[in-house]
């Protein structure tokens, strides 16, 4: 049976902007940024942990016609496009100053929850990510 | 969809983000309209355009879900919740609640199990249409 998840994906609109935000503000490495021709593979991943990647793709021909591009793009700008990616982290608070002041996006302060302290925010496409500090 | 476009889109769902956050304060056109890069005349129709509803509607169901949310987890009583989610009189509130919902605040308390996932989902997905 399975054992891990190795590869997820999210779509962005730009991969110098995603690189920019995903691994010069939210602190994550790039695990592989291979250009294959056909398309530029860029995955992050949390720093320590390559064996978990999250792949941010451009959406755009030819593996989809450049309407239905244009669809993913308007989906993924709505907030519609069901990108979500959940962190977690030893300090939500501490992170959450850290990131704030790099200009990130949040749509929720760090909040208790029964499951811990969480927030959330937003990547520069419209994707939704939140970051929690479980409960220990 | 010209980029133009998408970033009206990004920048809308930043107002809307905005609701979500001040759904407790009044409906401050002239402020999400500024969020969003489109004159205050323009707002609700712009709005509309992207996601269907009316900044007014969608506002109105944030605040019936967030009362959902008190409702469910909180022993918090029915008026203070009507305030809390940003209703000016418990009697509009328990009106408004039960046209959109279909029961009283106190009997959908009665029934309602709580959501035991990250709220953003709970946001998105029980707010009543």
């Amino acid at each position: 049976m399975f054992n891990a998840i190795t590869q997820s994906q999210i779509y962005v609109l730009d991969q110098d902007e995603a690189l920019d935000f995903y691994v010069g503000k939210l602190g994550l490495e790039v695990a592989a940024d291979v250009s294959l021709g056909f398309m530029r593979w860029l995955t992050v991943s949390v720093p320590g942990h390559p064996e978990r990647q999250i792949l941010l793709e451009k959406p755009g021909a030819p593996a989809m016609s450049e309407e239905t591009a244009e669809q993913v793009r308007e989906l993924v700008t709505k907030g519609a496009m069901g990108g979500w990616l959940i962190f977690t982290t030893d300090d939500c608070r501490g992170t959450y100053e850290a990131l704030l002041a790099k200009g990130v996006e949040f749509t929720e302060e760090p909040t208790e929850r029964p499951y811990g302290i969480d927030c959330g925010l937003r990547d520069p496409f419209g994707n939704r990510i939140r970051f929690t500090q479980p409960r220990s | 969809m010209s980029r133009a476009a998408e970033e009206t889109n990004r920048r809308l769902l930043r107002a809307r983000d905005a609701m979500d956050r001040d759904y407790a304060r009044p409906l401050d056109v002239p402020a999400l309209a500024r969020v969003a890069h489109v004159s205050p005349a323009h707002f609700s129709r712009t709005f509309r355009a992207a996601f269907g509803e009316t900044p007014h509607r969608y506002l109105q169901r944030r605040r019936v879900e967030r009362a959902m949310f008190l409702l469910r987890e909180s022993g918090r009583s029915v008026t203070d919740i009507a305030f809390a989610v940003g209703f000016t009189s418990p009697g509009t509130f328990s009106r408004t609640f039960r046209d959109i919902v279909g029961s009283s605040p106190r009997a959908y308390r009665k029934e309602a199990v709580a959501a035991g996932v990250p709220t953003c989902f709970t946001m998105a997905w029980t707010r009543p249409d």
